[in-house]
């Protein structure tokens, strides 16, 4: 679907794809998923083939009994042909009387004017006066049993090794792509939309495994299977052969056309489809405002006409595309009947045996399979590659500054963070932060205050270098943060956002992420800190209980308590800490309020406030307006100052403080 | 599930499949008597000589061919017709019913899942009706006529299908068997590696900023390991499917080769039959391997169907009115009596003995801790859901005895979340009234403190307006809703926390000029602030489902200490003092 939503709670049930290929190839062309075109699918292709390089040694071996497994099965029917002409013989040789010898018998029928069976038996080898030869046919078909075993066999081995070998290939992209997440630097995931990433590194992954584990093998097969097939034909009868090979481009010529024809119905039934999902998507996301608006019957109607737009666009694009079915099938038969009776023809005549055609009517079978099959992996090659290609573009995408070979780190940390004439800008042409100088001495709290989209969390950007400073420089006790390696200095700075981030385990386990290899006791320690033991303890499994980052059945002020008891176990020596602004409750806010009163103390603390007693406390506040620092100074300096700080103060707290004075 | 949901919706369209299955039933008799034709080919021609008789069943053939064609193409006519028409009937039903919920069930199940529901299940269900018609419905057909065709070439050789059939369906069935137990853990490891990543992505500032690159490496690499190890087992098992079932067919048709020589020898049969026989048993074997690859898809669909089923099963809790009020003073007198909300099952309730009227002219505001029944309140008066015991009045008549339309005009909501709809901020602000001018809206936006932003869009009105608006700030969308509802111009209005995410400048500014703008409407506000009510004409403290106090904000402080609590909690002891 083109606009799934991303955390959707129920998976929709995988669309039937993940099927045994061989046998489901039509089904995967009804299903009619939209072809997603590459941008460039040769290169693209080239280098999703890349990705096997270093499997080598594993494909050539694929190749090998590929080809062996092949040229055996093609072979079979050959052979198989063998028995039948074996059998032929017997019956007719059991028809003439010993004693008389072939030639005799051709001249006997010729002299009854049976011309056409003379020619027949003059043809066959046949021992007169014996039936059927069971020990000869007995051979030739343990022959083809082997034959077929064998190739059997070498099938597994291939398919087998080709599993392995894809699997490893696969496993190492998403490896390299996991890696690659490490190294991008942050705008790279501010710029585009979430989603936008996550399907590329899930969704689009999952694709190109889905489509090298379904094309590889099966085109290779397919291709080889073709030439054999087309080999075996001429070598039993050129003629028989060539009429055969009309089929394929009779075959080509329906398929471009009811393709042709077929493409732009598939268009108009995906977009006719995208159009009635997000129709229904907004009807239920706002199903509680078009009830309270009255709206229900405009949009009834709307649905009604877009889903019948829909019925008659699938039914189109399903009925033509269908049509490639039957009319392959035509074609196969068509063949089928011309093989029959000019096969027929020519055996009469004595100029092909009958297990010849036999054996030609099998191979005239065999060849229009691996024809459609190819065909029909093109489309679902088309969009593997298209995957792909979204995949290299966030692999190729440019990586943040490494760290520096030789990191600086200070002396000891006591905490006194240095911004000196810095600036910065997200885009080249508007600069965001000119020259701001700042210090923060060790123990001291700088709140920032300012309206919403003032670009506060850029500060913290900056400092956790998220983003880099183009101007300027930061220091953390008299050391260049940029010559710091970055570990070294998020180590030392503690973090609770607003947007609290919750990882699929136990509260135990969340809480301990602020330090590795924590103890029991020491989470409990952090979590009582952080007034929020009370509350775990009345959930069932109490620290065991798992929670996501939905975080079913725990409240966001919670969630807040449980990442500021994160941060007591990391016991940083900077923090910087975001105030929530809404959808806590009351109690819980208090609780909030007073956990990172706690935490603050002793530490130097950059504060996203909101609350009137964090900024007033605060030994700098820094105000921001439109993304740029307009004022900085204490409480009564700002105050004094009659400024942007004096007009929010006036605006957001005097009144409500002196409503409750 | 599957079997009851298929048979409510294929009843209108039993013709069609009638049609269809005869069409399909002609078009396999047409494939099954070519390879007859071709052994009367050999038997009776190429072995006689008969280059006429050779020809002529050459032609009878190539007509059977056509007729084949012609029955094939009809069936994929009937089959894509009546599996589109099925899946357009499965949509507007769900739709229909969705439609009727009320916010419970909608919230039971969750927007997003009665969206896929809709939407992907219908359609996985309706491509199972379609390959079924246009294909597997000719397998048992298939199947069955081949053996018939069989039986008729040769009776003795028949029997070597007792034994082959079965074998086919036990190797296929058995890999099947092992294989979707596979598959299920591999869906769950593949979401595994996926929600590693999705939490990667979601928590990179926490990861970076606590520096566990490394941890999160190790959990991405089990996952990982765990998610190819699987895949491979997986793998090894497919590899087994097409090279063992090409076995079983090929070993299959070197015993009849043997078996049938046999026969030939001893006269039972003839040479032309050999071939023929041949190729039914490849017709059989390839049928029953469809047919099984059929059983393969079918829990798939089940599932998607016991989903959609579930939707349709489920009956809505608000019920239009029988003899729904028509006529209204429309002075939009508020009042609630002794209202109670619980969910079905439900220990407690969320709203217990809830009085409270509010008055045009008036501004009434609920506050509350959150889990305090806030919301719910609100929602009981557009009837977004119903009271469970007691009653909503509007202008003295119950909410249920109203006419929905009319009640839709009284009452206006704006929604905790504001969701705006594409399209443009016009059309967005039109939705509650069509009609509306330019300079209405204008007027709107100005009083809903958006003026400002949105004519500094560069399209100005028709700026153009994302799903669920996302292209603009949650405090934008919160104005912009608020705007629409100023637009349609209702009797009541309600705002469930819609300023909480505007600053406190803002929020002022807002309520001042709204408090004009209403000045003759009943209007109440759900709030999280202190500030954002305080000036309200009555304040209703709710917690835990109670109404704990009602008045004004110094009555309140006064004598109520869940309101003094919560006051105090937003300013602090220190600044209360």
């Amino acid at each position: 679907m083109s606009n799934s939503q991303e955390p959707t709670a129920e998976k929709p049930v995988a669309a039937p794809r993940r099927g045994p290929a061989p046998a489901l190839g039509p089904a995967r062309m009804m299903g009619g998923q939209p072809t997603e075109k590459s941008l460039n699918f040769k290169a693209s292709g080239k280098r999703v083939l890349g990705l096997l390089r270093p499997e080598r040694a594993l494909m050539a071996a694929v190749l090998a009994l590929a080809a062996v497994s092949v040229t055996l099965s093609v072979i079979g029917p050959k052979i198989l042909g063998h028995a039948t002409d074996l059998i032929l013989s017997g019956v007719f040789g059991r028809h003439v009387p010993s004693g008389v010898s072939q030639a005799q018998a051709v001249a006997a029928l010729r002299a009854k004017g049976e011309t056409k069976q003379a020619d027949l038996l003059a043809s066959m080898h046949i021992t007169p006066g014996h039936g059927i030869d069971f020990h000869a046919v007995g051979t030739v078909l343990l022959w083809v049993l082997a034959i077929y075993v064998f190739s059997g066999l070498c099938g597994i081995v291939q398919a087998r090794t080709a599993n392995r070998a894809l699997n490893r290939a696969v496993k190492r992209l998403r490896t390299d792509v996991e890696e690659k997440i490490g190294r991008l630097p942050l705008s790279y995931f501010d710029q585009q939309p979430r989603g936008e990433v996550l399907s590329r590194v899930t969704n689009d992954i999952d694709n190109i495994g889905q489509t090298l584990q379904q094309t590889f093998s099966q085109v290779v097969a397919s291709l080889l299977t073709i030439v054999g097939v087309l080999t075996m034909m001429f070598y039993i009868s050129w003629m028989l052969a060539l009429i055969a090979l009309i089929s394929i481009p009779a075959s080509a010529i329906v398929a471009a056309k009811v393709g042709k024809r077929a493409q732009p119905q598939f268009v108009a039934q995906w977009k006719t489809t995208g159009k009635l999902n997000a129709h229904i998507e907004e009807m239920y996301s706002g199903h509680a405002l078009v009830k309270v608006f009255g709206r229900q019957e405009e949009s009834a109607e709307l649905f009604r006409e877009q889903n019948e737009k829909l019925y008659a666009s699938s039914f189109k694009a399903q009925f033509i595309s269908g049509l490639i079915q039957p009319c392959m099938m035509f074609i196969g038969n068509i063949n089928y009947v011309l093989v029959a009776v000019v096969g027929g023809l020519r055996v009469a005549s004595g100029a092909l045996s009958i297990g010849d055609v036999q054996a030609f009517i099998q191979y005239s079978r065999q060849f229009s399979q691996p024809l459609t099959q190819v065909a029909s992996m093109a489309n679902l090659m088309q969009s593997g590659v298209a995957s792909a290609e979204r995949v290299f573009e966030l692999l190729d995408a440019p990586e943040q500054e490494p760290d520096p070979v030789e990191p600086l780190r200070p002396e000891i940390l006591r905490g006194e963070v240095v911004f000196e004439h810095v600036a910065f800008r997200y885009d080249v042409d508007k600069p965001l932060i000119e020259d701001l100088s700042l210090t923060a001495e060790p123990g001291h709290t700088v709140a920032i205050v300012g309206p919403t989209g003032a670009g506060k969390t850029t500060l913290v950007n900056l400092l956790m270098r998220f983003y880099e400073v183009t101007g300027g420089r930061i220091t953390l006790d008299g050391v260049d943060v940029a010559r710091m390696s970055r570990e070294e200095l998020r180590a030392g700075i503690g973090m609770v956002l607003q947007d609290t981030w919750l990882f699929g385990g136990t509260i135990a386990e969340n809480i301990a992420y602020g330090r590795e290899g924590a103890t029991r006791e020491e989470v409990v320690a952090a979590a009582r800190a952080a007034h929020v033991d009370r509350f775990v303890r009345t959930l069932p499994d109490g620290y065991d209980t798992v929670i996501d980052d939905e975080g079913t059945g725990v409240s966001a002020g919670e969630k807040q308590l449980i990442t500021i008891a994160r941060a007591f176990l990391a016991e940083p020596s900077i923090l910087v800490l975001d105030e929530a602004t809404s959808s806590v409750d009351t109690r819980t806010e208090v609780l909030i309020q007073r956990a990172m009163a706690t935490l603050r103390s002793g530490r130097t603390a950059f504060v996203i406030a909101h609350r009137l007693s964090t900024i007033r406390d605060a030994d700098t506040i820094l105000v921001m307006e439109n993304g740029a620092i307009v004022e900085q100074g204490t409480h009564s300096e700002l105050l004094a100052a009659s400024g942007a700080y004096a007009r929010l103060y006036e605006a957001q707290f005097a009144q409500a403080v002196a409503e409750v004075d | 599930m599957l079997i009851r949901l298929l048979r409510a919706h294929l009843g209108p369209y039993t013709r069609p499949i009638s049609v269809l299955v005869l069409l399909q039933l002609i078009q396999t008799i047409a494939t099954l008597y070519l390879p007859t034709l071709n052994a009367d080919i050999i038997d009776n021609g190429v072995i006689k000589g008969d280059t006429t008789y050779i020809l002529q069943t050459g032609g009878i053939m190539l007509a059977v061919t056509l007729a084949q064609v012609v029955c094939a193409i009809g069936a994929v006519y009937f089959g894509a017709r009546t599996a589109m028409a099925l899946g357009r009937d499965m949509r507007a039903s769900v739709f229909a019913r969705v439609q009727s919920f009320s916010a419970r069930e909608v919230g039971q199940f969750g927007a997003p899942s009665l969206i896929t529901r809709s939407t992907n299940d219908v359609q996985q269900v309706q491509m199972l009706v379609l390959m079924t018609f246009t294909m597997m419905i000719s397998a048992p057909i298939m199947c069955v006529g081949g053996i018939i065709m069989a039986l008729r070439q040769d009776v003795p050789l028949s029997t070597l299908l007792v034994a082959i059939v079965p074998v086919l369906g036990i190797v296929i069935g058995l890999i099947v068997s092992r294989m979707r137990p596979l598959f299920r853990s591999m869906q769950e490891r593949i979401d595994t590696v996926n929600r590693v990543l999705r939490e990667q992505i979601t928590g990179l500032r926490v990861i970076r900023a606590f520096v566990k690159d490394t941890h999160e490496r190790r959990r991405f690499d089990t996952a990982n390991e765990q998610l190819t190890d699987t895949a491979v087992r997986v793998g090894k098992l497919m590899a087994l499917m097409f090279p063992l079932v090409m076995m079983v067919v090929n070993i299959s048709s070197v015993a009849v080769m043997w078996f049938g020589a046999h026969r030939i020898d001893s006269g039972g049969m003839q040479i032309g039959a050999l071939t023929a026989f041949l190729s039914y048993l490849m017709q059989i074997l390839m049928s029953v391997m469809m047919a099984t690859f059929m059983f393969m898809m079918v829990p798939r669909a089940e599932v998607c169907a016991e989903r959609i089923q579930e939707v349709l099963d489920t009956e809505t809790t608000v019920l239009p009115p029988l003899a729904p009020v028509r006529e209204l003073r429309r002075s939009g007198f508020l009042e609630l009596r002794d209202a109670e909300f619980r969910y079905p099952g439900a220990e407690s309730a969320v709203l217990r003995n809830v009085s409270l009227s509010a008055r045009p002219g008036e501004t009434t505001a609920i506050i509350g801790s959150t889990g305090s029944g806030k919301t719910t309140l609100l929602t009981l008066i557009p009837r977004l859901s119903d009271a469970t015991d007691g009653s909503v009045l509007v202008d003295g008549v119950d909410v249920r005895d109203l006419d929905p339309a009319l009640l839709a005009k009284t009452v206006g909501l704006v929604p905790q979340k504001p969701y705006l709809f594409t399209g443009t901020v016009a059309s967005n602000l039109r939705y509650g009234n069509p009609d509306a001018t330019d300079e209405e809206l204008w007027a709107a936006l100005e009083t809903a403190q958006a003026r400002d932003f949105v004519s500094a869009l560069p399209e100005g009105l028709d700026a153009p307006i994302a799903q669920g608006g996302t292209n603009v700030s949650g405090g934008q969308r919160q104005r912009l809703a608020i705007a629409r509802l100023l637009v349609r111009r209702p009797e009541i209005y309600l705002f469930d926390d819609s300023f909480s995410a505007l600053d406190y400048a803002t929020d002022a500014r807002l309520r001042a000029a709204l408090s004009q703008e209403t000045a003759d409407a009943t209007v109440v506000i759900v709030a999280q602030r202190v500030s954002t009510i305080r000036d309200a004409d009555r304040i209703i403290v709710l917690d835990e489902g109670h109404v704990v106090g009602t008045g004004t904000h110094h009555e309140l402080m006064d004598s109520n200490d869940t309101y003094r609590e919560i006051v105090l909690s937003q300013l602090t002891e220190e600044e209360a003092a």
